[in-house]
């Protein structure tokens, strides 16, 4: 009967089922933890009001958003320290996001679950976002203009909402002035002065260069006062403004509007109201540059740098691999040479690819980016331009290391190509070359696509070499902006994988850090997603065209 | 040389052919194959091939599957050389001058002996491209003339009719007679001499085969053609002379008729009368 079953079969289709599932089910439960822990984060969690007591204490209120919850059984718990009694099986703690690193020094806390008295939610919880310290916890007592109070009691909040919308306008155009306009007089006397030094290492430097120059910079310094003036005044006028509330000590403590990114009340939310207010955290994140060592604000910077890596990789890989190809299989006499080469390729993509990052900073930076210094930057020395890491070692690191699938996939696309449509092409007098690029190539264009999705995959992916060859935690200047030359190949950028690890274990605050990371790699896998996506659609796209012969 | 140059050399040459055809004698050999020896690598397939192929007639090479028929036909527009490790000894000579001489321009000489293979091969392209691919090698680009070529070559290979409301539709949803007439359009498009057709039917169901026979016989009209065939009455229906080859041997030649009513060699007997190939 047993024997019957098995030489049935079914035991190897439930084998074969099982496995498919079990990799489906893995899949499915990355995507669904990655998602639920990183986008619960932007929900507002309610804030509550713990009346707390513990033995030998006088009671105490803690406020914060209550985070998460821990159940010890008391013999663990009494290993640790906490003293149990008899009657009690387990000790339940709760991680309160009680914020207010200013006043406490830290934002989150333990408290026993025992030890709470009561607990409630007031709509008049505050939360303050700020640029600074983190979160502030409170409830609103005034709003000041100048020191002098304005507003007190029910319609402080209203007033704070407007003048908090008005002193983000002006920090919008504080922000923009400094970064675009002051950078970009800042970029251009840069500029000048290293032009100044290599006329001056040219033995070009004269009074007529120094005329010009000195005009130059004049220009510069006047647009410079002029900015300079602007910006005072907005920055006074963002000071104008501040706010003072009260902490769950019973401390009023002042906080200046110039400081705020928002305040919101989620206790007295609607639903409807989180949604949006979900919806505006969740743009938040994609659209803002970090702060606070990482753990606030968005991920904009490392998106930007992620996707603009990986497009110059692929502009690199993607004729390189295919020309390789294409001499591998078309030109090469096929022997024993070629097939050593073959065999090097595929074993190039085994290589750890912490092994190219060193390669990448031993050749591509110190040696061929000294020696771009040296020949044509001789004016920025001692600082380096390109002998340091950058985005585009970082891009041609991965070219390199994502070479070979292009080079494997892109010959395998040549091979099935019929015999008889090369001939059909040679026989009406086209030469070899011209076949090439006329039937050839294009037939093989899909398997080149296949080569690059692979690749793309490996290389949005990749960290280890990155961290070598030129990702940074926090870049001041996206790689490309609106100075010329606009594409800064020689820039430091950020990268999403280096971000999660970044805030995953390098941060100072972990707790705050944690739904970070896993938002970060939700983003990380959308990201790869989405341009794989396009690659694939593209190939089949040009599948669709190229339909090779079907008899 | 240009392709500019070869392709006027070329039409001046047809040119001349077409209207002096009368002035020649119908029994000129067009192309002559001198002690042929073709090995592929040490093995050798063709053993000291000597025939003649007379200008605007049919010649087929019949003969078992091996004997070097398609190798043989190969040789004429040098298809062989993309083979690795070949090695041709002998001269195949096309209006007297040695296609294997070492100035011969490979490409050009493929303008001039067009081919069909036994399997359609059309590119993953337009009908319309397929017919101009030749032409747009040559660098012509003027659309008035790609399309009255696209005409002409679609009616001379009798398809103009079934596709002319659809050139720009892949080619690849043709049929497969339509596909292999489309082939023949292809290679007629760049005006050949000599059209070279290797089992050009051998894939195709009956009333496609009939198709392409009566093509034959119009285009002998224009060009020299050269069949290879597996079935002995197609040779038999298409072609003024007929080869039969053996074991890389070229065993006889002479007129289809004579061949097969009065053959001269026993193996060719044998042969034609199925008792053995």
């Amino acid at each position: 009967m047993m024997k019957l079953w098995f030489k049935s079969g079914s035991p190897w289709i439930w084998l074969n089922a099982a496995a498919v599932s079990t990799c489906l089910i893995m899949v499915i439960a990355v995507l669904v933890l990655v998602f639920v822990r990183g986008m619960g984060h932007f929900w507002p969690a309610q804030v509550t009001q713990f009346s707390y007591q513990e033995e030998g204490k006088p009671l105490r209120i803690i406020i914060g958003e209550k985070v998460d919850t821990s159940i010890t059984p008391a013999i663990m718990a009494k290993s640790t320290g906490h003293k149990m009694a008899d009657n009690e099986d387990t000790l339940v703690q709760y991680l309160v996001k009680t914020g207010n690193r200013d006043v406490t020094g830290t934002d989150f806390r333990w408290i026993e679950a025992r030890n709470v008295k009561e607990q409630s939610d007031p709509d008049t919880m505050m939360v303050v976002e700020r640029r600074e310290w983190g979160n502030f916890y409170g409830q609103l007592l005034e709003v000041k203009e100048n020191g002098k109070t304005i507003a007190t009691g029910e319609q402080a909040m209203s007033e704070l909402q407007t003048r908090i919308a008005a002193a983000l306008v002006v920090f919008e155009k504080i922000t923009q002035l400094e970064k675009k306009e002051i950078g970009a007089i800042n970029y251009g006397l840069e500029r000048l002065r290293l032009k100044q030094k290599k006329l001056q290492l040219e033995n070009r430097w004269n009074s007529d260069t120094e005329k010009e120059f000195a005009a130059e910079k004049a220009d510069y310094d006047a647009q410079y006062q002029s900015h300079q003036a602007e910006l005072g005044s907005l920055y006074k006028e963002i000071r104008r403004d501040s706010l003072v509330a009260k902490t769950d000590t019973g401390a009023s403590i002042t906080i200046p509007l110039a400081k705020i990114v928002k305040v919101y009340q989620p206790n007295a939310m609607s639903f409807f109201g989180k949604v949006g207010f979900y919806c505006h955290k969740i743009f938040e994140f994609l659209t803002d540059e970090p702060r606070e060592a990482n753990t606030e604000g968005g991920i904009f910077p490392a998106i930007f740098g992620t996707v603009m890596m990986v497009i110059i990789m692929s502009i690199i890989v993607t004729p390189f691999g295919v020309i390789a190809a294409v001499y591998l299989r078309e030109y090469a006499k096929q022997g024993f040479t070629t097939r050593l080469i073959r065999i090097a390729v595929n074993n190039l993509a085994g290589v750890p690819s912490i092994v190219y990052g060193v390669f990448g900073l031993g050749f591509f930076v110190y040696i061929l980016g000294g020696n771009i210094d040296a020949l044509f930057f001789p004016e920025a020395s001692p600082a380096p331009v390109y002998g340091t890491p950058g985005l585009l070692w970082a891009s041609i690191t991965l070219a390199l290391l994502t070479l070979p699938v292009v080079i494997v996939s892109t010959e395998e696309g040549l091979a099935r190509i019929p015999k008889a449509i090369r001939e059909g092409s040679l026989a009406l007098g086209a030469t070899k070359i011209e076949t090439l690029w006329r039937t050839v190539l294009p037939m093989a264009s899909p398997a080149m696509m296949t080569g690059l999705i692979l690749a793309v995959a490996r290389a949005a992916g990749e960290v280890a070499p990155l961290m070598l060859v030129g990702v940074v935690k926090l870049a001041p200047t996206l790689p490309l902006d609106g100075n010329f030359p606009f594409l800064h190949l020689d820039r430091k950028f950020m990268h999403l994988g280096f971000h999660i690890y970044d805030v995953g274990f390098q941060s100072p605050n972990v707790e705050a850090a944690r739904p970070l990371v896993y938002a970060t790699a939700l983003l990380l896998v959308i990201v790869i997603v989405v341009l794989n996506l396009t690659a694939i659609i593209i190939r089949n796209r040009l599948r669709e065209k190229y339909r090779a012969l079907e008899h | 040389m240009t392709a500019q140059q070869t392709r006027s050399h070329s039409i001046d040459m047809s040119s001349v052919l077409r209207g002096q055809g009368q002035a020649q004698s119908p029994n000129e050999p067009c192309i002559k194959v001198e002690n042929l020896n073709l090995f592929y690598g040490k093995k050798q397939a063709l053993h000291g091939v000597n025939m003649e192929m007379y200008r605007k007639k049919v010649t087929a090479y019949i003969g078992p599957s091996g004997c070097g028929k398609s190798t043989l036909l190969r040789c004429i527009n040098r298809m062989n050389d993309l083979v690795d490790n070949v090695t041709i000894e002998g001269k195949i000579l096309l209006d007297d001058e040695n296609i294997y001489d070492k100035s011969v321009n490979v490409a050009a000489l493929r303008r001039r002996v067009g081919m069909v293979f036994q399997k359609p091969n059309p590119f993953p392209k337009s009908i319309f491209e397929n017919v101009t691919y030749g032409l747009r090698i040559q660098g012509v680009n003027d659309k008035r003339v790609l399309e009255e070529t696209v005409e002409n070559s679609l009616r001379g290979a009798a398809l103009w009719d079934e596709v002319k409301d659809r050139l720009n539709d892949n080619a690849l949803g043709l049929s497969g007679g339509q596909q292999q007439r489309l082939v023949i359009a292809r290679a007629i498009a760049i005006e050949p001499e000599v059209l070279l057709l290797d089992e050009p039917a051998s894939a195709l169901d009956p009333i496609s085969t009939l198709k392409i026979e009566e093509l034959i016989n119009e285009l002998k009209e224009k060009y020299t053609i050269v069949i290879v065939t597996h079935n002995m009455q197609q040779a038999a229906r298409v072609s003024d002379y007929t080869a039969f080859m053996y074991m890389g041997e070229l065993i006889e030649i002479g007129t289809t008729s004579e061949l097969f009513t009065n053959p001269k060699k026993k193996q060719t007997e044998d042969y034609i009368t199925g008792r053995y190939g």
